[in-house]
């Protein structure tokens, strides 16, 4: 099993990501330009990632660039295919445009950049993700301008009668209520997935709480859900 | 066309200087050099009235691998193969008028200079400085220069790790936005930013050339002859996107090997970068700027020479390694375009479709060669007669020390700055490992290696203000004494110079003192100056601002186990406050701001006791016998305590010295004071290894999340800690 | 009289416009070779309650001087309709 980082111009959680797999996970990770277009090197039982940052400086909508990226037709067909593919932050905006997962990541309702550590709880444990982080309240830090997911009430409904809803923000004691909202995301949404379950995003960012040098190692278990098979 | 002497005044050339221009080419120069030679020998590029001054800092030490003034920055050795980069520097006046662009921009500038020697840049630091918080005209420079701060570092992918901020009256029209940036790069892959051997091609690269930041107004004027048809744009603006892969592909390309050397463009653009890196390579260049990409049709010459339009780089590279670079450039969608070559004649010789446009001998232009240096008259400032009348006995001592501590805490100047710190990312390059354990200084991992480096700005301008010369000792005592809280080694320091108009005489006491006292400490810690910046004429109608000398610090931690946070981290354990106690409360925020005394002495301070402080909390903390430390600053010893209180969300008793003023021990600022507790089993082997430093035994740390002074509960933590929390986004609101 | 404004804000001919550079170059990525000059701006409408034309537009003007265009990054146009 392996991890491929995709690294788009403007990316700039592509090395973190690479460091919390590689170095605090021990996954083999292999970095991968957006200009190309192969992925045959990668399985069914493999990892996509798509990094945060700030993909072609987040101009016109956040993500909506990269996702003509030539890379981009590969993830599709992978994701179609089964494979697995996790978009974190600006990663989760670029799937949301490329149509891989429903919904938008909308300005913060304050209209703010947000920086801070915030909690997120699994929802369902009927995916990979959930399954493997149970319900107790993660510290996971986020970092967005434009993350306050948003969706049409239908959507909404066949995400939570799908259980796609992979995370939602709460308290450190697992309360979900408004007040432990970063970004007015609708019903606390932090992360969803697809209906196939092999397409996971979230606005938080595991990958910068999986080292004990930063103390604070929530993050491993998310990533570590996705060395697992479907 | 040749230049007259009005046009050179009107460009901010004197007199003597212009002749000094006619005596170096042997001819008068025409309009195009004179602007070259206006923005060359500016004080930002040349440091004419600072320089003289500025040599006097100490810049040398064992670990210094490139000295102030060789390089875009200076190079420190940290081990391990490793060096770090790192720099400060002021964007004052464009955040002035536009301050989303003028700090994003700042951000930008600061940045480049560090990646141009081949360093990734891995945290960058701030120091800001407004007028009165309840100003409306200062929430919009506020508002505006954090998101410009935020906008550019965090697409840019730099975590903004620590900074300061003031507000003061002073800075009303003339705040101060200084940006510093820190970066690592194996030792012996740095890049020079240096040209020779002959042929060898000159590419710019990354944005197009605009009119950017062509001295505005001074310019319209003086071209009478040669007007510009479109008005000159007063702001530059920034594109952190386009810095990104610029960063990234330089970086790439360095390894190839097949560069010579790189400056990146700030001030004076294509006139600076050809002329420092031809004079440092001993050749010279043929610049056809016809070739130089443009944002706008029809730029002229001297637009194009003087332009600053970010996101560029000028770089010299191996004859017939020219596609090599060309391919990485073209891989990351950047302009990477030969504009020109080097030359073994010394001058610099710019064509425009052919024709000659300017001439000029590379090391005239620059610092260490033909640029002026002056001499500027100083005189003791009037107003520290008014200072020294201050006599702490005609302040009454108040009644409600609660209510006075509870207001103190949620002045702007202490309160916490987190409405700033949350629109920047902090976390992005998983290094800073202060959000879940703060400390003094920032600490911050280097990924490759097992060392870590301490980061800080400090500079207190009411205290040089009060003092230039201590002030400016203070400024790096508590740098030090902010990294060696931290567990850190102080290594060296970058400073950011920011003073009123050099040609007034009392100004320039506070500089010349400023930078003797800056010396001085330098000298004492071991902390040489590797660079940084002079930024003059910061003031309004009302006078120049404080004087107010920045000292960015670094330091370096052997690894993690040995840093040191700020927070208490038990119940039981025993609280000390290392240093002496003073009945002083000179220079403070509660005498400033609550009692409203403008002009007071600077506060306590000998740099033998700070010095004998710093050796001995780095020795208890390398022996692992107390459990935090936190300096005592502005806010004096309350508002430490509470802060080292809230890390944790534990609570403390203290007692008050009763031979002491009760509003000068809990809220003076006198220097070289640091409260640390200590596990209560270990106190007498602590004592035993302060050898001699005076402390005071303070309490303890409590369970119960309660403040009790005297045995008088006052209050809650938590209650203390939204007050803290939330004064200043209820201040900006 | 309710009138509407419509008002577009347009950076600054002189200024880089960031995003109107890298949307430009996305087209072309996106084989759109013959796109040039991408600028990206703002449009803004609004109702203004006025007894005639000019005063609505002067009403509007000021909007856009004091709020909505920064005119040291930004210049302004506007016209009104009725209704």
């Amino acid at each position: 099993m392996k991890f491929g980082i995709i690294v788009f111009p403007g990316s700039n959680c592509d090395r973190d990501m690479m460091h919390a797999l590689r170095d605090d996970l021990k996954q083999e990770v292999v970095m991968l330009w957006h200009k190309d277009r192969d992925l045959s090197m990668f399985t069914k039982d493999d990892c996509i990632v798509l990094p945060g940052g700030f993909s072609y400086g987040d101009y016109l909508r956040c993500g909506a660039l990269a996702r003509f990226s030539p890379m981009m037709e590969q993830v599709i067909e992978f994701a179609n295919n089964g494979g697995k593919v996790l978009g974190v932050c600006n990663g989760f905006q670029i799937l949301c445009e490329a149509g891989l997962l429903p919904g938008v990541l909308l300005q913060n309702d304050h209209q703010k950049f947000t920086c801070k550590n915030v909690y997120i709880k699994g929802e369902s444990t009927e995916n990979l993700i959930g399954g493997h982080v149970g319900n107790k309240a993660l510290r996971i830090p986020v970092a967005h301008g434009e993350g306050r997911y948003h969706a049409d009430a239908e959507t909404l409904k066949k995400l939570q009668d799908n259980k796609q809803i992979v995370f939602r923000y709460c308290d450190e004691h697992g309360e979900v209520h408004i007040n432990s909202n970063p970004n007015g995301a609708i019903n606390n949404i932090a992360g969803i997935c697809n209906e196939g379950r092999n397409v996971f995003g979230m606005m938080p960012h595991p990958e910068r709480a999986t080292s004990d040098v930063l103390n604070n190692i929530d993050g491993r278990a998310i990533l570590e859900a996705l060395t697992h098979m479907n | 066309m040749i230049a007259t002497l009005e046009q050179a005044t009107k460009l901010g050339l004197r007199e003597e200087e212009f002749e000094k221009i006619k005596e170096i080419l042997g001819r008068t120069p025409n309009f195009t050099e004179t602007a070259m030679y206006s923005v060359m020998w500016s004080e930002h590029c040349s440091y004419k009235n600072s320089i003289t001054w500025l040599k006097t800092l100490p810049r040398d030490g064992d670990k210094l691998l490139v000295k102030a003034g060789e390089e875009n920055a200076g190079l420190v050795d940290i081990g391990d193969g490793w060096g770090c980069v790192f720099k400060i520097e002021s964007h004052n006046h464009p955040s002035a008028i536009e301050p989303f662009q003028g700090a994003a921009t700042g951000v930008g500038g600061i940045h480049r200079d560090i990646f141009t020697m081949g360093a990734r840049p891995i945290a960058s630091l701030n120091s800001l400085r407004f007028g009165k918080v309840d100003n409306p005209k200062t929430k919009w420079l506020i508002k505006g220069v954090v998101k410009g701060i935020g906008h550019y570092g965090n697409c840019f992918g730099v975590p903004t790790v620590a900074g300061e901020v003031y507000y003061e009256s002073c800075y009303q029209t003339n705040p101060l936005v200084n940006a510093m940036s820190v970066g690592v790069v194996r030792v012996g892959e740095t890049v020079s930013a240096t040209s020779y051997g002959e042929g060898n091609p000159v590419f710019i690269v990354g944005a197009s050339t605009g009119k950017d930041g062509i001295g505005g107004a001074s310019f319209a004027s003086a071209d009478i002859s040669e007007n510009s048809a479109e008005q000159l744009p007063s702001v530059q603006v920034g594109d952190p996107f386009e810095e990104k892969k610029l960063l990234e592909a330089c970086l790439e390309m360095i390894p190839t090997g097949a560069l010579i050397g790189m400056q990146d463009m700030g001030a004076a653009g294509i006139t600076c970068s050809t002329s420092e890196m031809s004079a440092k390579g001993e050749h010279g260049m043929i610049i056809h700027l016809d070739k130089v990409p443009t944002r706008q049709a029809n730029m002229k010459p001297w637009e194009m020479l003087l332009s600053e339009s970010q996101e560029r780089m000028l770089i010299v590279v191996k004859k017939g390694r020219e596609s090599e670079v060309q391919t990485i450039f073209d891989k990351w969608d950047i302009h990477c375009v030969q504009i020109g070559e080097v030359t073994k004649d010394l001058n610099l010789k710019y064509y425009m479709n052919g024709e000659l446009i300017a001439d000029v001998p590379a090391e005239s232009l620059v610092l260490g060669g033909g640029a002026p240096i002056y001499e500027r008259q100083f005189t003791t400032p009037a107003y520290l007669a008014e200072i020294n009348k201050f006599d702490i006995n005609n302040v009454a001592q108040p009644a409600d020390l609660k209510e006075i501590a509870y207001q103190l805490i949620q002045l702007p100047n202490i309160a916490s700055k987190r409405w700033i710190y949350e629109q920047y990312d902090s976390m992005v390059g998983t290094g800073n490992t202060q959000t879940n354990e703060p400390s003094d200084a920032a600490i911050v991992r280097v990924h490759g290696t097992e060392k870590v480096l301490a980061m800080t700005t400090d500079c207190n301008s009411r205290y040089v203000y009060a003092n230039p010369r201590k002030g400016a000792m203070i400024a790096v005592s508590e740098a030090a004494r902010n990294i060696v809280c931290s567990g850190g080694l102080p290594v060296a320091i970058t400073n950011c110079l920011n003073f009123g108009n050099p040609y007034n005489p009392e100004v320039y006491y506070q500089f010349v003192e400023a930078i003797q006292g800056m010396g001085e400490a330098c000298r004492k810690f071991d902390t040489p100056v590797t660079g940084g910046n002079v930024s003059f004429y910061n003031q309004s109608e009302d006078g120049p601002v404080y004087p107010t000398p920045t000292i960015g610090m670094v330091g370096v931690l052997e690894n993690i186990n040995q840093k040191m946070s700020l927070g208490f981290k038990h119940p039981g354990d025993t609280i000390y406050m290392l240093g002496t106690n003073y009945n002083d409360i000179n220079c403070s925020e509660y005498l400033h701001h609550i009692i409203g005394e403008s002009h007071s002495p600077a506060p306590h301070f000998e740099l033998e006791e700070e010095y004998v402080l710093q050796q001995t909390v780095a020795n208890l903390i390398s022996m692992k016998l107390v459990k935090s430390a936190h300096d005592i600053s502005e806010g004096g010893l309350f508002a430490c305590m509470l802060e080292s209180a809230m890390a944790n969300g534990l609570g403390f008793n203290m007692t008050t010295d009763a031979n002491l003023r009760k509003d000068a021990m809990l809220f003076g600022e006198a220097q070289s004071r640091v409260v640390v507790s200590v596990n209560t089993d270990l106190c007498a082997l602590f004592e035993a290894e302060l050898k001699g430093l005076p402390f005071t035994k303070l309490g303890i740390v409590n369970a119960h999340k309660e403040i009790c002074v005297d045995g008088q509960s006052w209050g809650y933590i938590s209650d203390w800690k939204e007050a803290y929390d939330t004064a200043l986004e209820k201040l900006l609101a | 009289m309710k009138y509407t404004a419509h008002i577009n804000i347009m950076p600054l001919k002189e200024l880089l416009d960031p995003q109107g550079k890298a949307v430009s170059n996305s087209l072309h990525n996106l084989g759109l070779t013959n796109v040039q000059g991408v600028r990206v701006g703002k449009h803004v409408t609004m109702q203004v309650e006025a007894a005639t034309a000019d005063a609505a537009e002067k009403t509007a003007h000021e909007a856009c001087k004091k709020l909505l265009a920064n005119q040291v990054m930004e210049g302004f146009e506007l016209t009104i309709t009725e209704g």
